[in-house]
């Protein structure tokens, strides 16, 4: 059901024992809120976004053009990302220090992100909702033998793989992502799901403070089109303390934050104590199975809830 | 794959790199394979001044072992003096370290032959080949071609290479061809090279160069009875050098280094008058000149004799090209600084892509090509400018330009700090 994007607000009502008469227009709206937690199209994926950047699938490997800052931004990401593993590994291969990882890179775009870290030795499966974004990706690894087999492209959103990938992965990268989708929850929720226990997910995005409207919108957009206008909307940008909640309330347990912050005159990235602009997080979903989790709590109650509608149903 | 065109040491280094260890290398070598595991008795007329610097980079990655098996030849001292005055510079280290090596270019190609042996997994080298053609890749990234470089060679077969190292010399076929402008002068000047037997055995562990009107004359020591010759003269002299016969040419040499005809009795009392004002201030900062050993004969055969020139490319890199040595720079031997620059860039250029290939980043990047090519030519620039001051300071006889030349040498002799940024 690739046709239809829809903008769907997630607001998952959590009625447990209600004795209450049920309106019609609640009853309607808990059907409907089931059918869409276990429905397979795309749910935080954002059609207006996705607009956005069907005009610019083509300038991606431009290292000069529309998103030289992303390809800068690989200098500090991509060693953050390698590092975190290998602290965390006691496994190193000479010259290829990711060998062995599998590695999903959500919103993959070009596959700016894909590339490097399919050169340092993982296994890349890269996913963007948008078709001529994975084949502008899929042409430019094309003419290297070692990345064309190292790295997979699919046009796909992340729930869709969902069904296919559980437990498959053991790093997710989501780098400047979570400011496009349309339910952060649902995304995190996702992530949770194809991650392998005690997997990584690693997140770079953008604080919502009045320095990054000023930083991330005004200047950067407006005055010296670091990125192109309409890249971003304030209103979707993420703070690290909600993110954090998120995460945690989610089955993951964050490990580091750190500040990032662009400087326009070099065109370079670097690393700063604070995340009032850009950041990045790492978090590490938690090994134990069958812990109860809130996850586990939403599920039951909703279960209860087609049985409790179906008697009074129209 | 990276694709080095000329010069050996990059890929042996390379070679041996752990970031490179899923990396193929290939050099296009126009030569022949040149290795000896024994020395022939009689010395090469063509040798080099290592210095401590490059010494540790070969040792890096086990070519110095195989030099220090051939043959070199340490020396501790270097005295370089004027043929118009009594004005000398000394150098040596304080604790009497070797301050550089002499060793003859044929010891160092076979040592790097040797350790690209032991590489030869990783680095294949295409003996007696030459590139016929370059395509280089388009700028802009969204079209069907291939984004790397193209390159045939005469015998039909076509390499394609993410990185192209142009280490090709002054003359480079590379960077003609990747269209860099050259920055170039020829001086009128030629090199005579050649092998001299001592009149008789010494410690022989000083180079001596001395500054005559026509161009410096400098002694290196190969063996304790072995020098070798470098004489930067017109091309005329030089010609005429070639030309004589064996006893006025070992003539020629000597009065070179021992003859005052040059002199002026001014210049001498200014330059005089200077020496005791210094060694009032700095008792210690004047020396004695020493002589340096006389010559009784010339390997027949070894006289030789080469064109000099000047050369700075304007860039050393390009999108997925990269210049190094000769290539990029071209300098008057006498700082005996060639080829160490040379070593250098090599030292430079696999720092970057090393780090590069720990980023996971395409290794023909402009970016950190330029980081390569800013650390150099901030290094290099300076240097070869001084080096074409000092040649162009010391091709004259006029009065002023000797006295200021006096003067400054004297004073540079007396301030250890200079003396040291110098003697790099």
């Amino acid at each position: 059901m690739r046709g239809t994007l829809q903008n769907y607000n997630w607001k998952i009502q959590l009625k447990s024992g209600s004795t209450l008469p049920v309106s019609k227009t609640e009853i309607k709206s808990s059907v409907l809120t089931v059918k869409r937690l276990f429905s397979t199209s795309h749910s935080s994926v954002d059609s207006k976004e996705m607009k956005k950047f069907q005009l610019l699938a083509h300038k991606w490997w431009d290292e000069e053009g529309e998103y030289s800052a992303l390809h800068s931004m690989n200098d500090i990401r991509v060693p953050f990302i390698r590092d975190t593993l290998l602290n965390m590994s006691s496994n190193y291969h000479l010259g290829n220090p990711l060998s062995g990882v599998k590695i999903l890179d959500v919103g993959c775009g070009g596959g700016l992100l894909s590339e490097p870290l399919g050169r340092l030795g993982a296994s890349v499966t890269g996913i963007d909702p948008l078709e001529d974004n994975i084949r502008t990706a899929d042409q430019h690894k094309s003419f290297d033998p070692v990345l064309a087999k190292r790295i997979q492209y699919k046009s796909s959103s992340l729930e869709e793989i969902v069904e296919e990938s559980m437990e498959t992965f053991d790093v997710i990268v989501a780098s400047e992502v979570v400011e496009h989708v349309a339910d952060l929850e649902m995304f995190i929720k996702c992530c949770s799901r194809v991650l392998k226990p005690e997997g990584s997910l690693f997140i770079t995005t953008i604080n919502k403070t009045q320095l990054s409207y000023v930083l991330g919108i005004v200047v950067a957009e407006k005055i010296m089109g670091i990125v192109p206008e309409g890249t971003h909307e304030w209103e979707k940008f993420v703070p690290p303390e909600e993110l954090e909640r998120l995460l945690e309330s989610n089955g993951f347990s964050v490990k580091t934050v750190n500040g990032m912050l662009y400087n326009p005159l070099s065109g370079s990235w670097s690393w700063m104590e604070s995340t009032s602009v850009n950041y990045a997080m790492h978090a590490v979903k938690s090994g134990a199975r069958g812990q109860s989790s809130p996850t586990d709590a939403l599920s039951e109650s909703e279960s209860e809830q087609p049985s409790a509608t179906a008697g009074t149903a129209v | 794959k990276v694709t080095v065109s000329g010069l050996s040491t990059f890929c042996s280094h390379r070679g041996h790199d752990i970031h490179f260890h899923d990396k193929k290398i290939a050099l296009l070598e126009a030569g022949p394979r040149k290795e000896c595991d024994h020395v022939p008795d009689s010395y090469s007329n063509r040798v080099s001044s290592i210095s401590p610097g490059s010494a540790t980079l070969l040792s890096s990655f086990g070519a110095w072992d195989h030099v220090c098996s051939l043959r070199l030849k340490p020396f501790r001292r270097m005295q370089v003096w004027d043929a118009c005055s009594e004005a000398m510079i000394v150098f040596e280290k304080d604790d009497l370290d070797d301050m550089g090596y002499i060793v003859e270019n044929d010891v160092i190609m076979s040592a790097l032959t040797k350790q690209l042996d032991a590489v030869a997994d990783r680095v294949e080298v295409f003996y007696r080949s030459r590139a016929v053609g370059y395509t280089w890749p388009l700028p802009s990234h969204s079209c069907d071609t291939s984004p790397w470089v193209q390159i045939e060679l005469a015998d039909g077969r076509r390499l394609q290479t993410k990185l192209l190292i142009g280490a090709d010399g002054h003359n480079s076929v590379v960077r003609k061809e990747a269209e860099i402008k050259n920055i170039e002068h020829r001086y009128d000047q030629s090199a005579v090279v050649a092998t001299l037997h001592l009149s008789e055995a010494t410690d022989n562990n000083v180079a001596w160069q001395r500054f005559l009107p026509t161009g410096p004359i400098a002694l290196l020591p190969l063996s304790d009875t072995a020098s070798s010759l470098v004489w930067s003269t017109s091309h005329e002299h030089a010609s005429e050098l070639l030309g004589m016969d064996e006893e006025s040419f070992v003539d020629s040499i000597n009065s070179a280094f021992w003859s005052n005809v040059n002199h002026s009795d001014f210049i001498d009392t200014a330059g005089a008058m200077f020496r005791s004002a210094i060694s009032l201030l700095k008792p210690s900062g004047t020396a004695v000149r020493q002589l340096p050993p006389s010559v009784a004969k010339v390997d027949p055969g070894s006289r030789a004799m080469f064109p000099l020139g000047m050369g700075h490319a304007t860039e050393y890199v390009q999108h997925r090209v990269a210049l190094i040595g000769d290539a990029a720079h071209r300098v008057h031997p006498l700082a005996g600084q060639g080829v160490n620059l040379g070593f250098g860039d090599i030292a430079c250029l696999a720092h970057h892509l090393s780090a590069a290939a720990f980023n996971g980043s395409d290794l023909g990047s402009l970016k950190h090509l330029l980081k390569f090519e800013t650390e150099r030519q901030r290094h290099n620039v300076s240097l070869i400018a001084a080096v074409d001051v000092l040649k162009r300071l010391y091709s004259t006889r006029l009065a002023p330009l000797v006295l200021l030349r006096t003067w400054g040498l004297q004073a540079t002799n007396a301030l250890p700090p200079v003396k040291v940024r110098i003697s790099l």
